[in-house]
């Protein structure tokens, strides 16, 4: 009762709002359930290997494409290691690297549109030409040549270079330095707009530099179409990482992902059908959920558009 | 339209010329230059042969007189010698672009024939059951991995059912045409498939927005009927930003054409490009990167085109920049 007079006397906040329309979309209240589940499994995978007794690491030739039992409830490939574990632990990496490519491409296309869509006139020009040519380079293509770089001649010390993870790190700035476009013109349009109302007007008549009324102004008031395009964009960064590690050019064995785990499926097709099945799966699951997500984010966080609007799963 | 013909054909050669330097620049960056190949195959050649040798292909020049080298023999059509292939460039190229541009054609007409007349319906009756069920279709289409979803149409046809065959071309003059058909089945629709829930989801939300307009309140006051209200009034209306959105989506449909060209074995640009980048040849690689490149301008342009012809409102002098 208390909660509830208070909720009446001083209303509620935006956030509170935003989520209550979120709730109502029922696919993406889903998605996220299902995405917190496989993250906690993800992250639960040394729990999950100790429980099984089996590392995922380890190579058991006697038990070479197991069918599923109570040790291996998955079954084991073509060298023995038990299936589940290595694709929870291929989660963990297909995950993070979704997550930190799309979040880095976010913040280059956040930094480039808003310089063009504030500032306006050539530098505008010139940054939105340099956003189209990027778009005009075949994506796919070009990602392998970057994969297939040699890092000591780009000057990277032998330490860096050699280091295990840095297939990791590679395809997360490699996917970062193609990935920004969208959300660099999503804000420059935006930027464009925002600059000529009243309350950029009123800051800049008040002097405020340029950099506190792009900081402070602006930005807050570019949230959410930056969330919701940084949501969809995940799904599409797992996508493109499956797609490189599954050419040999992503994450590197021994480090798994949901790739990479299907690399040798073409070639054991005939023998274990099942071994290019399951990380299929994974990956399909976690891009529609981050799909979903973002269609609701979409339609959370800016409901004057979901009126007249497109996509809308919501019911 | 002369105009803009000429100043499109100027901004593209630009682009390629920027386009053609990175690549070049980028080719410089892989591991092992051809000298370091030839050490591998000899390992009799001393530090000073490869050092003569590389002064002798002019290796140890600043990178920006190498590209200049190149570019002024690629202008007067000399585009070098493929090392996998052991035959100039364009002989190699030629035929793989018609093996790319039948797979392309064939996958990108078929997805538009599903796609269109599937967002169309499910635009009439927005948050309907048969809406629900195409956006359900075109999101799941959006979300699986194209080269997995290849893998399990393999799995399918070719390792259960056993009714077609899981890659490559067919053997020419021998078996006849329709049996040379079956080998296109399984790329093709692995690539139609992966195209289509884009263009389905792009077709809905422009019908939607047109069927929306006061226009189309006016044709039904008339006494229009349906068929003519959205085919007569909308469709061409809805089209605009449909057509453009796919025609620069063409870079996406190549990056697709790589991965099911790699995985059925089918000879064409795609698979090329991966071959050359993976096995160090230079000069092939730099050439198809180009070419994948000289399509999606040609996308670009003919989206710019399309564009205008569709809405009436719009000069080429507005499209230009």
């Amino acid at each position: 009762m208390t909660a509830l007079s208070t909720r009446q006397i001083q209303g509620e906040s935006m956030w509170a709002l935003t989520w209550r329309r979120f709730l109502k979309h029922r696919l993406a209240v889903i998605s996220l359930g299902v995405l917190a589940l496989l993250a906690v499994a993800a992250l639960a995978a040394p729990l999950a290997a100790a429980l099984l007794g089996s590392d995922g690491e380890t190579v058991d030739l006697f038990n070479r494409f197991q069918g599923p039992s109570l040790g291996h409830p998955l079954g084991t490939d073509a060298i023995g290691r038990d299936t589940l574990i290595r694709l929870l632990y291929g989660g963990r990496i297909s995950l993070f690297v979704g997550l930190t490519a799309a979040v880095a491409a976010a913040v280059i296309g956040t930094l480039i549109g808003i310089l063009a869509g504030y500032f306006g006139g050539r530098l505008d020009a010139l940054l939105m030409r340099f956003t189209d040519g990027v778009i005009a380079l075949p994506l796919l293509p070009l990602l392998i040549v970057l994969a297939a770089l040699d890092l000591n001649k780009l000057g990277l010390p032998d330490a860096v270079a050699a280091s295990e993870n840095i297939s990791l790190y590679r395809i997360v700035v490699i996917v970062a330095l193609v990935g920004w476009t969208t959300v660099a013109r999503l804000v420059r349009g935006s930027a464009l707009s925002l600059r000529e109302r009243d309350f950029v007007r009123a800051a800049e008549a008040q002097g405020a530099s340029a950099w506190r009324i792009m900081g402070v102004h602006i930005l807050p008031n570019l949230a959410s179409p930056i969330i919701v395009a940084t949501t969809l964009s995940v799904g599409n960064v797992i996508l493109l990482e499956s797609v490189l590690s599954f050419l040999g050019l992503g994450i590197q064995p021994p480090i798994p992902s949901w790739g990479n785990l299907l690399t040798n499926a073409q070639e054991l097709i005939w023998d274990a059908p099942a071994l290019a099945f399951y990380p299929g799966v994974m990956i399909f699951v976690t891009v529609i959920a981050f799909n979903f997500l973002g269609d609701g984010l979409q339609d959370a966080l800016d409901p004057r558009a979901t009126d007249r609007r497109i996509a809308g799963m919501s019911n | 339209m002369l105009h803009f013909l000429f100043h499109r054909l100027w901004q593209s050669a630009l682009v390629m010329l920027v386009m053609s330097f990175v690549v070049y620049a980028l080719i410089g960056l892989m591991p092992g230059d051809p000298i370091d190949l030839m050490i591998t195959a000899d390992p009799k050649i001393t530090a000073e042969d490869a050092a003569r040798l590389r002064s002798l292909y002019g290796l140890d020049q600043p990178i920006v007189e190498r590209y200049g080298h190149w570019l002024s023999s690629a202008l007067s059509g000399d585009f070098g010698f493929s090392r996998l292939h052991a035959r100039p460039v364009m002989e190699v190229l030629v035929p793989a672009i018609g093996n790319t541009v039948i797979l392309l054609g064939l996958s990108f007409g078929l997805a538009l024939l599903i796609a269109l007349p599937a967002g169309i319906a499910a635009a009439y009756r927005p948050y309907s059951k048969l809406d629900y069920a195409i956006n359900m279709a075109a999101f799941s289409g959006i979300s699986v991995p194209p080269f997995w979803l290849a893998l399990m149409l393999i799995i399918v046809f070719a390792v259960i059912l056993g009714v077609l065959p899981a890659g490559g071309l067919g053997k020419i003059g021998t078996e006849g045409i329709w049996d040379n058909l079956r080998y296109l089945v399984l790329p093709v629709a692995s690539l139609t498939i992966a195209s289509i829930g884009g263009h389905t989801r792009y077709m809905r939300a422009a019908m939607i927005e047109t069927l929306r307009q006061d226009y189309i309140r006016t044709a039904r006051a008339t006494g229009a009927s349906e068929v003519r209200v959205l085919f007569g009034h909308a469709l061409r209306n809805a089209m605009i930003p449909v057509v453009t959105i796919i025609a620069l989506d063409f870079g996406f449909l190549f990056s697709g054409a790589l991965i099911t060209e790699t995985i059925f074995a089918w000879p064409g640009m795609g698979r090329l490009i991966f071959d050359a980048i993976m096995g160090n040849d230079f000069n092939l690689a730099l050439v198809a990167l180009l070419l994948a490149t000289v399509l999606t301008l040609i996308g670009n342009f003919l989206a710019d085109v399309a564009y205008v012809w569709l809405d009436p409102r719009v000069s080429f002098r507005e499209v230009e920049r």
